[in-house]
């Protein structure tokens, strides 16, 4: 089995949103409602326990005698979120049941039937991703279509995107072909092009990165996520120190003042 | 011809067929479904755009932690229960009067008792608390916690058990032996479970918890030891030796409320502004300066004011743990709405501040 991605290449969204529509119904995710966030028509807001692809649009308004190809012009991007499957996930690693695994695809998957909604997965995720769903009590986050994978398909966000800015398909290969299209955007003139796939942080590389245009926190991208296991030492540290703090305080205490 | 004024007829276009096919354009829009709402509006009418500056809208980009009351409640039980069963083995251990050791053993057996109870309500899940021991993970300190508690309630409850049992018995028995050894367990890992929730929220995606990783295992600690010793104290302990130990923490606290003050993070701000930013003050009030004041002033005098100034630095101390606990969880929920460090944006802290 080799390990898979998807590359979402916000330049060729359109916002349709049948990601997020495609993800709720082979999931059987429930709904969010129909209300606007007024944020441009973004509904659904972040990634949450019933959003797994969230479209997000990042809306600047009209400046007067800006027009034409003018980057201060009107512009509207479009981008499609999604679980990034962390190298080193937060969330796998923080949860106490070994509800959330590895898969043999390279991506984190939560077992609903071992979650115990203990919500640590929350607190550990750098992107804000995995969520408690208040009402059945567990975590739920993107699967990447692991049920769909097994049996040789693709995701089905990826499947119903239809103009191919939801791609699936080898790590390695779409990490090349990220390149390969950054270079060609850049030759078309977009200069403002991101990729956005932090190698560098504790998080190791995600498997799900965006080619985004301006910078990428515009769209709520960290530029260095970090996962909370790099604290741990600093906190172990810590709880030992205290630890012996506790016992000397009380120890000396009891010693010297013995007489009463 | 009179009229000085340059002035020019517009153009008739009424017969133009571009102007015609524009106007034709025009009136089908019109017709078409409106947009029903200003675009970029939040909510809360701030209109903050989506921006380099500002992130996505200035929407939070981390979730809130979905505990509730339980998981703070929890904090401070476990951390006097803890300090508690340490109290227990050292005051053995220093041959200091068995009614205060028994009384400390009782103290970490309730607390050792109430915290799964609390950890366990707080599950989505709850019926599924046992797959919390499906697993051992060190790199999980919620597993490692988990496993420390579920040894901790046991041993501490043996302690308390087996030394009720010795005293109805009243002669060397291996019961002795067993009492010796729950205890010196419950000491080990009371140890751990005064000073873990504070590696539990410090190894997180939280800002706020995770620039203060190595303050809050002490933190806790210390806060843990207050209570316990205060706890003695309202039970009617009032040795030296407890106002000492009363001492050294309220030491501790004052100084770590100091170190929060004084430390410039902007992630910190959580701590200082905001209704969590009070809380931790109060917190730090009651735990530090307040039974600092008067435990020292309870050092001379008579012995019946002293006795009552103790009282009261007790009630505060116990008080103080209880809401530092609450205002750290708080700071939490705080510091996850602020998309501004996670980001890194150059106004970090600024964003969404009114709503903290």
């Amino acid at each position: 089995m080799s390990v898979t991605a998807f590359l979402t290449d916000s330049t060729l969204c359109i916002g349709c949103k049948a990601c997020e529509v495609a993800c709720k119904e082979w999931n059987q995710i429930p709904g969010d409602g129909f209300e606007w966030t007024g944020r441009s028509y973004d509904n659904t807001g972040s990634l949450g326990h019933s959003t797994w692809r969230h479209v997000k649009f990042v809306e600047n308004g009209a400046i007067p005698g800006f027009g034409g190809n003018s980057p201060a012009a009107f512009s509207w991007e479009f981008s499609s979120d999604v679980c990034k499957h962390c190298e080193n996930a937060g969330c796998l690693e923080a949860c106490p049941t070994g509800a959330i695994v590895r898969t043999e695809f390279g991506g984190v998957f939560i077992q609903s039937d071992v979650c115990n909604g203990c919500a640590y997965c929350v607190v550990s995720c750098p992107f804000g991703v995995v969520e408690r769903n208040p009402e059945d009590g567990r975590a739920f986050k993107c699967t990447f279509c692991y049920d769909r994978q097994k049996v040789g398909l693709q995701p089905a966000c990826a499947t119903a995107c239809p103009t191919q800015s939801i791609q699936f398909g080898k790590l390695d290969d779409l990490r090349e072909k990220a390149q390969d299209r950054m270079t060609e955007l850049k030759d078309q003139g977009f200069e403002d092009v991101h990729l956005y796939d932090p190698q560098d942080s504790s998080v190791g590389g995600i498997h799900a990165f965006f080619i985004v245009r301006g910078d990428p926190r515009t769209y709520n991208l960290p530029p260095q996520p970090d996962v909370p296991t790099i604290y741990q030492r600093k906190a172990w540290t810590s709880a030992a120190a205290a630890a012996g703090l506790v016992f000397g305080t009380m120890l000396l205490a009891f010693l010297t003042r013995k007489e009463s | 011809m009179s009229d000085p004024t340059p002035h020019f007829t517009p153009l008739d276009t009424s017969s133009d067929p571009r102007e015609i096919r524009l106007q034709e354009i025009r009136r089908q829009a019109e017709s078409a479904t409106r947009i029903p709402l200003p675009a970029v509006e939040s909510p809360d009418g701030s209109r903050v755009p989506a921006s380099p500056e500002t992130g996505y809208y200035g929407m939070p980009l981390l979730k809130r932690p979905a505990w509730t009351v339980e998981i703070p409640l929890y904090f401070f039980a476990g951390g006097a229960a803890g300090a508690a069963a340490i109290m227990a083995s050292v005051a053995q251990l220093s041959g200091a009067d068995p009614r205060l050791i028994r009384d400390a053993r009782y103290i970490a057996a309730i607390g050792g008792a109430v915290s799964p109870a609390l950890l366990i309500a707080d599950l989505g899940m709850p019926s599924r608390f046992l797959n919390m021991l499906r697993v051992f993970k060190v790199q999980s300190p919620m597993s490692v916690g988990s496993w420390t508690l579920v040894a901790f309630s046991s041993t501490a409850a043996g302690a308390a058990f087996f030394s009720l049992l010795n005293q109805r018995t009243k002669m060397f028995s291996p019961i002795r032996v067993l009492e010796s050894a729950s205890q010196f367990l419950s000491a080990i890992t009371g140890a751990v479970l005064s000073t873990y929730t504070g590696v539990l929220i410090g190894a997180t995606a939280i800002p706020v918890w995770n620039q203060n990783a190595s303050l809050l295992p002490i933190h806790f600690g210390i806060s843990g030891m207050g209570a316990a010793t205060s706890l003695l104290e309202l039970r009617g302990h009032n040795t030296l030796a407890l106002n000492a130990i009363g001492i050294t923490g309220a030491v501790g606290e004052t100084l770590i409320g100091a170190s929060i003050e004084l430390r410039k993070n902007p992630a910190l701000k959580p701590l200082k502004s905001g209704r969590s930013g009070w809380l931790i003050r109060l917190g730090g009030l009651l735990s530090g300066p307040l039974p600092l004041l008067l435990r020292l002033l309870a050092l001379g005098g008579n012995q019946k004011r002293n006795g009552r100034l103790r009282k009261v630095a007790a009630v505060s101390t116990v008080a103080g743990s209880l809401v530092t606990r609450f205002a750290w969880i708080q700071a939490g929920g705080a510091s996850a709405k602020d998309p501004a460090i996670p980001l890194q944006l150059p106004e970090a802290g600024q964003i969404l501040r009114r709503g903290v």
